[in-house]
């Protein structure tokens, strides 16, 4: 099932970047190198309306930090005596959100010694695929009539915001998510190039304040 | 083959990945030495968050490419089709995505 859902997604990015006039193999080196999809659609956006440089790396760099906690989170749960470092931070490579929550959930049941293992395989499997339907989704896009072709470009917007509005439970994320929602098409008319980095941090800091005060802490379970 | 773009694609990508790398590489480092309930985490969630509900609202409400040639009440028909089927089959994300991606490529269709 993730994989079904992951897959469908860079279906999406590659009739994206097919639709963006991107080559097969941009598209495909996107997605072998850096292999966290939101952080490669916002690339492709910024890219294309000409963003500078700067302004692309450092909004990729705030929307991939998430992996930061995530990394740290489950690699404990592999760590094995004997096992050299480097290939802690090897396997570091193949944490994406789909991957960690296939495997937080399962590492703690398999014995100490195989979780390595179980990790660098559904980390691979996972991987592999994106790669696989990158290119599919591209050379989709170019075949298919135009309405098809739509629709593909339209999966991923529509994939991450019935996502976020999957978990509501926590309030600062709610509050990071409305003020997000209203910022980013506000600033993008003023500020484009910059917008999504001033949304983030001014939208995400007011948010994660906001949070931390007793009414956003009231009743709410954080997770 | 980006049109207005300046810079070479390969050089972007490169970077994008690079700033990738560089949280799960500081992720691998400090695991174990940080709590995911610390507030700094928090704070990350939150920013990308925000982040991110800005990149989907924008590229829902003012699109560039392909979609950027649709009437807008397309693309907020398809979203808003896609969000009453998601709330109604108890937030099935698939299901909601699948209907509201019909619903656009149905109006393209139509029209």
């Amino acid at each position: 099932m993730p994989m079904l859902v992951m897959g469908a997604s860079f279906v999406g990015f590659g009739s994206m970047l097919h639709a963006l006039n991107w080559t097969v193999w941009e598209a495909l080196f996107s997605s072998l190198s850096t292999w966290a999809l939101p952080g490669q659609i916002a690339m492709a956006d910024m890219a294309y309306s000409g963003a500078p440089l700067m302004a692309i790396v450092l909004s990729v760099a705030f929307i991939n930090a998430r992996l930061l906690p995530l990394a740290a989170s489950l690699l404990p749960h592999i760590r094995q005596p004997g096992v050299p470092v480097w290939k802690y931070y090897a396997v570091s490579m193949l944490v994406a959100a789909t991957s960690w929550v296939g495997t937080m959930r399962r590492l703690p049941d398999l014995a100490p010694d195989q979780r390595l293992s179980y990790l660098t395989g559904y980390g691979l499997l996972l991987y592999g695929s994106s790669l696989i339907a990158t290119v599919i989704g591209f050379y989709l896009s170019g075949q298919v009539p135009q309405h098809i072709t739509l629709a593909l470009v339209f999966l991923n917007p529509l994939y991450f915001m019935l996502l976020f509005l999957f978990d509501l439970h926590n309030r600062s994320k709610v509050l990071a998510l409305v003020f997000g929602a209203i910022l980013g098409p506000m600033l993008f008319r003023v500020a484009p190039d910059w917008s999504l980095i001033i949304t983030g941090l001014a939208g995400g800091t007011a948010a994660w304040a906001l949070g931390q005060t007793k009414w956003g802490k009231k009743g709410l379970d954080r997770d | 083959m980006i049109e207005n773009a300046v810079y070479s694609p390969v050089l972007v990508i490169t970077l994008a990945a690079l700033a990738t790398y560089a949280s799960r590489l500081l992720g691998a480092f400090l695991s174990g030495r940080l709590t995911t309930a610390s507030p700094i985490v928090d704070w990350i969630t939150c920013v990308t968050y925000a982040l991110l509900a800005g990149l989907v609202v924008r590229m829902i409400w003012m699109p560039i490419g392909t979609l950027a040639q649709t009437p807008d009440w397309w693309r907020f028909a398809a979203a808003a089709s896609g969000l009453i089927v998601f709330t109604l089959s108890r937030k099935n994300v698939g299901l909601g995505v699948l209907v509201g991606s019909l619903v656009l490529m149905g109006l393209s269709w139509s029209a």
